[in-house]
């Protein structure tokens, strides 16, 4: 009975949800995270799907993931082992039962388990029943039967009954929780209401009926003996809403164009986990957003560049495979001197390599993935909501420089969530200083000269296409400073020194890092980009331990912050997590001569929060 | 010369131009910038993009904006200009190596979204700043530095793969015949949509004679044929050959065999005709055609259609970024 239901207070919990692929568990995981953030939670999620769009169902090799952390405080990461397992079937009990913590609670369907069901994934026995999964606190429940029996008065296929499962599993999670339901009865209207945008009057009804049988089923029987509390995060005020790293990109681009008056303009080519970004993107219309979806990745950088000769705000969205194929065009947008960012969504390699898996091993290749000496700035955005301030930073320095910038976020943030602070338009930096178009009414009695450098930041004057009489021909050619081409052996060193100069004096004007925890000590761990949430996460509780640890996290990886080296230098032990062989931990080796220890990780997975603990913790000789 | 008075010299750079003495890309150049006055556009609303290659020069010799980019992809590179100002008149120089190569997807592609390009591209069948392998558009046999013993591929016909990817402009020009090429120049600057001309010319270091077949004094005549819009498809160095339809195929005739009506009327909006005059080859008994086959511009451009569609969506949704940015569930703190 509900009675027998105590309340407890939690600081955090980790749920995972697992089923077919196309069985609507990112739906169901992001509606989760919606709600726990309505209600005031922070949330960090991280969707986990096969790169089949729909591999056999029933099988382990189809299920599809998505895991979730709710907090009372600032979450950093979609947490480590779930606290609670949401197994839609036998394949996904068997594929995600070993990651639930001891002794936490795995709720599945029993009408799945099916002898076929079974079979199908090589279980001799029924688990549910066999004790094989003693040690967890297993929820079976009839769901099809519930939800069956809820339904019956509705005419509709047995088969669309089960599907509402979903939402009564909702149901369940949000008494579970102690959720509001009003949320996700409003959800529910929302999306299948005669208010939708495609309304399904059928399906909202069927959905809200299914939805309050699994409050009621966790209400009236026993099966719970707890419920959890999870206080409002003390988060900064304003209106947020929840947004995936590659939606944060996608507006931080339209956005930056309003802000610079110069036209947003997409160059790419679909490519997983880069894709959202330009769906998102080109729904924007309405903001004078141009998406050119082009004929490949060669093709998508290189009609970016076009417009960026033109005067546009251009941008090109990419993964991997697709930075290697534009690695020649980035090397012209380099020598042109025009601004461009690049977008990779990183993903595991090589080539094609793991399509849909988090990975941050393009960072070498972003450094160096160029003939020739050609530095660019390369930001990393480290967390899906920092994905809106990476990518506008991006814009403001490859114009302000004009240089091409490769903004790095990987699959985990590109995909993951966690509430964003929503800024207004007006509160955002004003680009229009940084566009600064060489015009002759402003250099009266001046004549343009295309290379000609601006003293302080090396970038050069600009003229586009259209201004009276500043026609000019640029080019792929070495040239010396007025745009002549020009083999000189003197000019070309001259002209690639100006090229480095100009990367490197940006380390100048950005922000130095600042050290989390003390600023000298035992251990010095280092994150960069998809790494911040869970190095934070583990140094904040090192630190709470008392161990001597401070973590810094790297924005900008290339250049390296201007007060780096002198922090490294006051730590004994360096210690570098990063979802590669080392990239990071060579470069800083390289650059500092320091004995960087690198933590690789190569799984498709982001970092644990005890991963980094138990290295930090072996390096302590603990 | 007042700076504003459109002239084939107001759009001539000052640098020196480095093409080997006789090379059929000089004629072309000049072809070019007759285009550029006719398009009437100043110079500084002129873009020029090339890729890589001997014509790939082009830019430096034209007192316009000009942008020399990299190996194959001009096309793509002029497309997001175009898009991103279609204010400007925009030229793309290529040439077969550059599109049909390494550039081809880019080529295609461009053809079918039919981005207001003026598209020349400069076939002499060779790869010249390489010094001298075979394209693509190379004969069978030509023998080059990579094809010592003669080329095994077979060429390419790039305005037949211009009709397949559903060109509006489908032209052919040749460096000898420099009136044509400024006429093929004029109409394509002046076509609202993808201008392809593919110009032949010699080269006259790597491949000289490419196309003396049908630049001969004597014979050459005998295997061209330049088409104009309305007028009978007429031939030979007498004007003794004509074409007619022979089922659903053309075929070479002597006029004096076949009756007036007979004659094939070159119709340039056709596009089935079209389709048959870019397939037509000397060796295959056919003259091949010159001029301007096919040109019919009931389709907008891309680069209109890109800019209508966001007008209406505009006029739809018209959402600010605030409230783009502040759709789907929000919350406040």
């Amino acid at each position: 009975m509900a009675e027998n239901a105590k309340l407890t207070s939690a600081e955090q919990i980790v749920i995972k949800f697992t089923g077919d692929s196309g069985d609507g568990m990112q739906l169901i995981g992001n509606q989760l995270t919606a709600l726990a953030a309505l209600d005031g939670n922070d949330v960090n999620s991280l969707p986990d799907y096969p790169s089949e769009i729909r591999a056999p169902a029933g099988t382990v090799a189809g299920i599809s993931g998505f895991q979730m952390c709710l907090g009372d405080h600032k979450i950093y990461t979609a947490g480590d082992a779930p606290d609670v397992l949401v197994a839609f079937n036998p394949a996904a009990v068997k594929h995600s039962s070993k990651f639930v913590k001891a002794g936490g609670m795995i709720i599945t369907n029993s009408d799945s388990f099916t002898e076929k069901a079974m079979e199908k994934v090589g279980y001799t026995s029924n688990p549910l029943e066999d004790g094989s999964l003693n040690g967890y606190d297993v929820k079976a429940i009839p769901m099809f039967t519930l939800v069956r029996e809820a339904l019956a008065d509705m005419d509709m296929p047995n088969a669309a009954k089960d599907r509402c499962k979903n939402f009564f599993v909702m149901g369940v999670l949000c008494w579970l929780f102690n959720k509001d339901k009003q949320l996700v009865l409003d959800f529910i209207q929302e999306k299948f209401g005669p208010n939708a945008k495609k309304p399904k009057l059928q399906v909202a009804e069927a959905n809200t009926m299914a939805f309050k049988a699994g409050l009621n089923y966790g209400e009236t029987t026993i099966m719970f003996q707890e419920r959890y509390d999870l206080g409002a995060a003390q988060i900064e005020k304003g209106l947020y809403r929840n947004i995936t790293g590659n939606d944060a990109a996608a507006l931080a681009i339209a956005a930056a164009g309003e802000k610079s008056g110069l036209r947003p303009f997409i160059g790419s080519y679909p490519i997983t986990p880069a894709t959202d970004l330009l769906h998102y993107a080109s729904e924007m219309k309405d903001v004078d957003l141009v998406t050119m979806q082009m004929e490949d990745e060669i093709a998508g950088i290189c009609s970016a560049i076009g417009a960026s000769c033109a005067g546009a705000l251009a941008f090109t969205t990419t993964s991997g495979p697709g930075l290697a194929l534009k690695t020649e065009a980035a090397g012209m947008a380099l020598i042109l001197e025009v601004p461009l960012v690049i977008v990779n969504v990183q993903r595991g390699g090589p080539c094609t390599g793991l399509p849909t898996k988090t990975e941050q091993s393009d960072l070498l290749q972003s450094m160096f993935g160029r003939n020739g000496d050609s530095y660019l700035p390369i930001i990393a955005a480290n967390s899906p909501a920092d994905c809106f301030d990476a990518t506008f930073q991006a814009a403001k320095i490859a114009l302000k420089y004009r240089t091409p910038v490769i903004v790095l976020t990987d699959g985990y943030i590109g995909q993951g969530s966690c509430p964003w602070k929503v800024p207004k338009m007006s509160e955002l930096e004003d680009l229009t200083p940084y566009v600064n178009f060489w015009k002759p009414e402003d250099h009266p009695g001046e004549k343009y000269v295309s290379y000609k450098r601006d003293p302080e930041t090396l970038a050069r004057d600009w003229a586009i296409p259209g201004t009276k009489g500043c026609q000019h021909r640029i080019g792929t050619l070495e040239k010396d400073d007025t745009g002549a081409v020009s083999h000189d052996p003197a000019t070309h060193q001259r002209m690639t020194e100006y090229r480095k100069a100009k990367v490197d004096n940006l380390a100048q004007v950005l922000p130095g890092v600042e050290v989390n925890g003390k600023e000298s000590n035992k251990v010095l761990v280092i994150s960069w980009g998809g790494t911040y949430g869970a190095v934070k996460g583990a140094v904040d509780r090192l630190i709470e331990e008392g161990k001597p640890v401070s973590g810094v996290n790297l924005r900008w990886v290339w250049p390296f912050p201007p007060n780096l080296g002198e922090i490294i230098s006051r730590f004994d032990k360096v210690l570098v997590p990063e979802l590669n062989m080392g990239q990071l931990s060579l470069m800083l080796r390289a650059k500092f001569l320091v004995d960087v220890q690198s933590l690789s990780k190569v799984q498709g997975d982001p970092f644990r929060e005890y991963e980094v603990i138990d290295k930090v913790n072996e390096m302590l000789g603990e | 010369m007042a700076d504003t008075q459109l002239t084939k010299k107001y759009f001539a750079s000052d640098a020196e131009v480095k093409w080997c003495p006789g090379c059929g890309d000089f004629a072309i150049m000049n072809a070019v910038r007759q285009g550029m006055v006719a398009a009437g556009k100043p110079r500084d609303e002129v873009a020029i993009v090339s890729g890589i290659g001997c014509s790939s020069r082009f830019p430096y010799y034209m007192e316009t904006y000009g942008f020399h980019t990299i190996h194959g992809r001009a096309a793509a590179i002029a497309s997001g200009l175009k898009v991103a100002n279609p204010k400007l008149d925009v030229w793309v120089i290529s040439g077969d190596g550059d599109s049909t190569a390494i550039g081809g997807n880019h080529f295609i592609h461009a053809i079918r979204r039919n981005v207001n390009l003026n598209y020349v591209m400069i076939n002499n069948k060779i790869y010249g700043l390489t010094k001298g392998q075979y394209s693509p558009t190379s004969e069978v046999g030509q023998i080059s530095k990579t094809s010592p013993y003669g080329v095994i591929d077979y060429p390419m016909a790039p305005l037949r793969v211009a009709m397949g990817m559903g060109a509006t402009f489908v032209a052919r020009g040749l460096d000898k015949k420099m009136k044509l090429s400024e006429e093929i120049c004029i109409r394509g600057a002046k076509h609202h949509g993808f201008s392809m001309m593919e110009i032949f010319a010699n080269c006259v270091i790597y491949n000289d004679g490419a196309h003396n077949k049908i630049t001969d004094k004597e014979t050459g005549d005998n295997y061209l044929i330049i088409v104009r819009d309305g007028e009978k498809m007429i031939f030979g160095a007498d004007n003794q050959l004509c074409l007619v339809q022979d089922g659903f195929a053309i075929k070479a005739a002597n006029v004096a065999d076949v009756a007036d009506a007979d004659i094939l009327v070159h119709d340039e909006k056709n596009v089935e005709m079209a389709t048959l005059l870019t397939a037509m080859r000397p060796d295959a008994g056919l003259p091949l055609a010159l001029g301007i086959i096919y040109a019919n511009d009931s389709k907008k451009p891309y680069d209109d259609l890109i800019y209508e569609q966001l007008a209406a969506v505009k006029s739809k949704r018209g959402r600010s970024m605030d409230d783009i940015m502040r759709e789907g569930h929000t919350w406040t703190v």
